[in-house]
């Protein structure tokens, strides 16, 4: 065992953190911790601005393969730059479902012509893309998508009806993929396919959901034949959930191993309010602060024990099943521990009607990251199932 | 960036696994632990020559195989994995830890290729009635008379520390408290005015002893670091014997997990295996969580521990290590012995079962050494004050 990083890695991170402290200045200095948990729907121009300039630097898709315009980075040097991102207090990704998703299924599952009509799009940082999964009966039961694509034969166009839900940054967005029921009697997993379409249509209107920090960052995506051409399917009709899952295993994968820095910022956030009102005193509060710095710590060890367990086909490793759980609870409560923290004063507002310190957006927004991307319910049948080999639950509709 | 073990290190797991699959059954454990020495002689033996597994991290001058903390862990962690009883947590994460840290020149050369041989067995006391683990804990006193130390006090909670030969003290000078004035000596268990008394204890395979000191006058020879001036070696064989205890803790909660797995599988309710239904997945779920999370702070403070002994630089991290890992592994294991129990149900609460051993030994092992919360308040002390 060997705990510290090579010399070349540890060269990336001081280019790294020396280009994010040259560039996040001027204009996107306000930028700085900005766009987090509960607090994705603020500067949305400046952070579109922002993904351009890291364009520039060569920063976004630097996990892609160099033929397509990325940096072919290790896991360990993403993780770095994740790192340094979230250390430097860099914004909340506006693109970060474009390069970390959409990218690595194209180069994956699409056609060379969908890579060369979109990846440049998402390389230099202009194009946005938002996901088109869940539907008001396909939430943890993805596979109950209704939505559906015609084919029509006097246009050549798919078109596609149906509304999805939960689609985050939808209202910012200039491409949305979907999942959509090619088979009219189709059940389950069977008879789906991957579309990709342009947002700005006719056949696509987007609302806001309203949430309980009271802004709105998911929103509601209504498709009312929604055009897609004829070569925006990835893959052949009634495959389309082979290549969603391949894009759930890059969501799970190492995009998130990074978040710890961030984490940490918001941590220390705390440690300082409860030195400053003195609840650090508070024996339950401290038990609690400590209790938080051992769950990030070990979060860190977690991390660097699937980086070193990364198996050939780069792939992570069985410990990685508990990952999510394991990050999504330990936010949870620290936004809990947060308002224990703050007290009395944890109830006041910035200002009416609804406007949130940055603790309380915490607070109420990591109550999210228990549902989102697999609910805990969802994780403990995968870590029952794939880790410990339990039986799986039943399946009544396939 | 390597967090994972060598190929030599994954075949010291192994070996120590299917040697204590042999040595440890379920018959073996309960034969150990109905005695009052708490372990078999002949498994020892072998243990000790076969194997070597006492001299692995001790250095070859000394007798022993000059590996690492991390191979020590490695074992730790299968033997508690596999409930094995025996003094080798006593003797060699205590006795022979105190020695490499504390000990002088004479000392090391005296004892530990004795431990490497597996001809004596070794422990530490420096526990009073406070029952506390920190400085505090030092209650038993030392005076100077003609250049002799004269020792007086009671320990409680030694382990194993009425079959040792060899007892690492800790001491006080009359009118000190915390970490001032605290020495470090090894005696011979046989030395006049040395008495120690087993004591029986509710987890039955780890055995426990006080220790009464009365007027025992030892020579400069079993002063071990400075007089009066020893706490931070006895802070750092603590810290590391800590490390120990967390390893194996999540052997433990390891197997406290297979075994309900495996049982979950094979009990059949309403038609259908129980490790079908969700209420049992889900539990199953977050005892995996818990030991792989575990296992991630144990390694982590195994390179630490190593770095203790190499000089390096990661070990400044040591004491936040040691908590870190204590205080999760603690909590972890005694939760997953708990759910354990209630995933067997009834049968779980048999003493046929091995369970109640596990969530026994669970609880024994949480409140030594600082318990979970023990360990957190030393970690907001390091964040906070």
């Amino acid at each position: 065992m060997k705990l510290s990083f090579s010399e070349k890695d540890e060269a990336f991170r001081a280019e790294v953190a020396q280009w994010l402290n040259d560039n996040l200045v001027g204009e996107f200095a306000q930028l700085k911790f900005r766009g987090g948990p509960g607090d994705e729907h603020m500067f949305p121009e400046e952070r579109k601005q922002w993904e351009t300039k890291l364009a520039e630097g060569g920063w976004i898709g630097i996990a892609w393969p160099e033929e397509y315009g990325g940096r072919g980075c290790s896991i360990e040097q993403q993780v770095i730059f994740n790192e340094e991102y979230a250390r430097a207090g860099a914004p909340g990704r506006v693109g970060h479902i474009g390069e970390g998703l959409t990218g690595p299924t194209l180069i994956a599952f699409g056609s060379e012509e969908q890579k060369q009509r979109y990846l440049p799009g998402i390389i230099s940082g202009t194009d946005l893309w938002c996901q088109g999964y869940s539907e008001p009966g396909a939430g943890s039961d993805l596979s109950n998508v209704r939505t559906k694509a015609v084919f029509d034969e006097a246009s050549g166009k798919w078109l596609i009806t149906g509304q999805k839900v939960w689609t985050s940054l939808a209202h910012e967005s200039d491409y949305v993929f979907v999942i959509a029921r090619t088979d009219p009697g189709s059940k389950g997993h069977k008879g789906l396919g991957f579309f990709l379409l342009n947002m700005d249509q006719p056949g696509i209107e987007v609302r806001g959901i309203k949430q309980l920090t009271g802004t709105s960052e998911f929103n509601e995506v209504f498709f009312d034949n929604a055009e897609c051409d004829a070569q925006d399917i990835v893959g052949q009709p009634g495959e389309g959930w082979a290549v969603a899952m391949g894009l759930l295993g890059f969501e799970r994968g190492v995009s998130t191993l990074g978040q710890q820095m961030q984490f940490q910022n918001e941590l220390d956030e705390v440690i300082v309010a409860a030195k400053a009102n003195g609840s650090h005193q508070d024996p339950t509060i401290r038990q609690r602060i400590a209790d938080a710095h051992i769950g990030l710590k070990i979060m860190r060890y977690n991390s660097l024990r699937m980086l070193s367990g990364n198996g050939d086909d780069g792939s992570l490793q069985k410990e990685a099943l508990i990952y999510k759980l394991f990050w999504a609870t330990w936010h949870r409560d620290l936004g809990e521990l947060a308002m224990d923290v703050i007290g009395p004063e944890a109830e006041i507002l910035t200002a009416a009607p609804y406007e949130l310190t940055r603790m309380q957006a915490l607070y109420l927004f990591v109550r999210s990251d228990t549902i989102y991307g697999g609910t805990n319910e969802i994780q403990r049948n995968i870590i029952a199932e794939r880790g410990l080999g339990m039986p799986k639950e039943p399946r009544p509709n396939v | 960036m390597e967090f994972s073990f060598t190929e030599e290190q994954l075949m010291i797991r192994d070996t120590a696994e299917s040697f204590l699959k042999e040595v440890s059954t379920s018959s073996a454990i309960r034969n150990a632990m109905e005695s009052e020495r708490g372990f078999n002689d002949n498994t020892w033996q072998r243990l000790c020559t076969e194997m070597g597994w006492q001299a692995t991290h001790i250095p070859e001058e000394y007798g022993g195989f000059g590996l690492g903390y991390v191979e020590l862990v490695i074992m730790l962690e299968q033997m508690g994995q596999y409930l094995f009883c025996s003094p080798f947590f006593s003797t060699v994460c205590l006795g022979a830890n105190a020695l490499l840290i504390a000990g002088s020149e004479a000392q090391k050369q005296r004892y530990l290729p004795q431990i490497c041989e597996g001809s004596i067995t070794a422990t530490l006391a420096y526990t009073g009635s406070s029952g506390s683990w920190d400085a505090n804990a030092v209650d038993a006193t030392v005076s100077v008379k003609d250049n002799e130390y004269v020792l007086n006090g009671t320990y409680r909670y030694v382990p194993n520390g009425h079959t040792a030969d060899v007892i690492i003290v800790a001491a006080r000078n009359t009118d000190t408290s915390g970490q001032n004035g605290i020495s470090l000596f090894v005696l011979d268990a046989n030395t006049q005015g040395v008495s120690c008394e087993y004591l029986p204890t509710m987890d039955q395979t780890k055995k426990q002893a006080q220790i009464v000191l009365e007027n025992v006058v030892v020579s400069e020879q079993a002063l071990m670091g400075e007089y009066a001036n020893a706490w931070p070696l006895l802070d750092k064989i603590i810290n590391l014997a800590t490390i120990a205890t967390a390893a194996e803790q999540v052997g433990g909660a390891q197997q406290v997990l297979d075994l309900s797995v495996e049982y979950g599988k094979e009990r059949v309710q309403f038609g259908r295996p129980i490790a079908g239904f969700q209420a049992v997945k889900h539990q199953a779920a977050d005892m995996m969580l818990r030991t792989e999370v575990g296992r991630s702070a144990v390694y982590y403070a195994a390179c630490v521990g190593q770095a203790v002994f190499d000089g390096d630089e990661l070990a400044g991290e040591l004491k936040e290590a040691a908590s870190v890992a204590k205080s999760y592994c603690s909590d972890g294991y005694f939760k997953n012995a708990g759910d354990a129990i209630q995933l067997h149900g009834g049968v779980g609460f048999t003493w046929e079962y091995d369970v109640h051993l596990y969530f026994k030994r669970a609880k024994s092992s949480q409140v030594f050494l600082g318990n979970g919360a023990y360990h957190r308040e030393r970690i907001a002390s390091i964040l906070l004050d």
